[in-house]
């Protein structure tokens, strides 16, 4: 018999009330119950980082966390970055600095860097590097989505 | 929805923790989720009972008392990362969460989770077999100390009990102006390390070495403390000499071989890491001395 509970949280600035099997991942939930797409389900053995989301301002990786967990919670996706059609400085950066290829891995990416950048506005790129190595891009090789982070960095530094 | 189905139950005490503990069968401790989660995704580990210990908060806490830290299990290995007066107190506890996991893990991994986990070659591991860690054991049937070395039953396997869960853990803080490394390999960064090797060092006024302990990991299902090795080096000056025959013994130590490394290729990392972490440790101490 399915173990069911009652959940409310808070995504994107937009509360929800659902009701939920216990074993249902935060990333599942959020793509199948909420229709929020834009965090993708990559391993789902939390090695490659496409799935990371804020947990109140927090990165985790969403396959590793049960939805249950996050009831009271605020979580934060991809869908949270641009205003409308408006790109976030982070999101230029990597459009402007070709930072994707094929994308898959980019929400994960973008999510990992928001919070690294709020905590560290002026990185030097082996920290980037750092930061990102628990996100895997199989296209880029990386120098494309460092020196995105680095623009975006002082994008973001120059408009504060 | 990847896991197999089971009951959730979500604590707030540890009293309630230890109760579901001794009346589910077939039930597992959920902590940060960074290695169960996974398992269960896998369906490697089913579960009927999840008991999630992210809401007894009185499983998160540190506090420094003499000579010691005490760690909650539930304590974040993000927030011991980030900690100043860990960073002042026991800098090798900080060198080796560099090379656990990644960002997000760290942020929700708990070092309680990774004792129990009890890879053998992880980072946090080693650390309780360097300080000498005592764990604090709870259950309904009452509290218990286990001394670390007794920990590792088997390839991670703990010497909990069935109704026991890990509440916290003494960590032994190391002697002002000691010298530390932690070196590991790993094929990529964030990656469980294939040997680990960290090393405490102090010196005396004549700069000697006074103390000096070693502990390597991922040579066996649980970490070596090299006592013969360790007290070879007493009273020895530290220099290159005296560090390659430590080192030399090092890679002698038994070794386990598993599908992707031998144990001599173990063993020769045991005896490359154990040079660079003696070098490191005493040129810490010796700026310390000087400093």
């Amino acid at each position: 018999m399915a173990d069911i509970r009652t959940i409310t949280l808070n995504v994107n600035g937009r509360a929800y009330a659902r009701e939920v099997e216990t074993r249902l991942t935060l990333v599942d939930f959020l793509r199948h119950e909420l229709a929020l797409t834009g965090t993708h389900v990559g391993c789902e053995h939390g090695v490659c980082g496409a799935c990371t989301v804020l947990v109140d301002g927090v990165s985790v990786r969403a396959c590793l966390m049960l939805a249950v967990q996050c009831d009271g919670a605020g979580v934060t996706t991809v869908e949270a970055l641009s205003a409308g059609e408006k790109l976030s400085p982070l999101q230029q950066a990597f459009q402007d600095n070709h930072g994707l290829q094929c994308g898959f891995c980019t929400p994960g990416m973008l999510m990992t860097l928001t919070e690294f950048l709020r905590d560290n506005p002026d990185p030097t790129a082996a920290e980037v590097r750092a930061a990102l190595s628990g996100n895997l891009c199989r296209c880029t090789g990386y120098q494309a989505i460092v020196a995105a982070t680095l623009d975006a960095a002082k994008r973001i530094r120059e408009n504060a | 929805m990847k896991p197999a189905p089971f009951t959730y139950h979500d604590p707030r005490t540890v009293d309630a923790a230890v109760d579901l503990l001794a009346t589910h069968e077939n039930a597992r401790v959920l902590a940060g989720g960074q290695s169960l989660m996974p398992m269960m995704n896998f369906r490697y580990v089913m579960a009927d009972h999840l008991i999630d210990l992210n809401k007894v908060s009185a499983l998160a806490y540190l506090r420094f008392t003499g000579d010691a830290m005490q760690v909650g299990a539930m304590t974040r290995q993000r927030e011991l990362e980030l900690s100043g007066e860990v960073g002042q107190r026991c800098a090798i506890l900080q060198a080796a969460l560099g090379h656990v996991g990644h960002r997000q893990t760290r942020n929700r991994g708990t070092i309680g989770g990774s004792l129990c986990h009890l890879d053998p070659s992880a980072e946090l591991v080693n650390i309780a077999a360097l300080l000498g860690a005592t764990l604090h054991a709870a259950s309904r049937r009452g509290r218990r100390d286990i001394a670390f070395a007794e920990f590792a039953a088997a390839y991670m396997t703990t010497c909990l009990e069935a109704d026991e869960l890990l509440a916290g853990l003494t960590l032994p803080l190391p002697k002002r102006d000691c010298g530390y490394a932690f070196v590991e390999f790993a094929r990529r960064h964030g990656d469980f390390a294939v040997v680990a090797c960290s090393v405490l060092m102090g010196l005396d006024r004549e700069g000697r070495i006074a103390d000096v302990s070693i502990a390597l990991s991922g040579l066996g299902h649980a970490p070596v403390r090299p006592a013969p090795i360790e007290r070879a080096l007493l009273r020895q000056r530290p220099g290159a000499a005296t560090f390659k025959a430590a080192a030399a013994e090092a890679g002698k130590l038994e070794a386990t071989a598993d599908a992707y490394v031998t144990a001599a290729y173990r063993q020769h990392l045991a005896r490359v890491l154990t040079y660079r972490a003696l070098e490191t440790a005493a040129a810490r101490a010796m700026d310390y001395a000087h400093g």
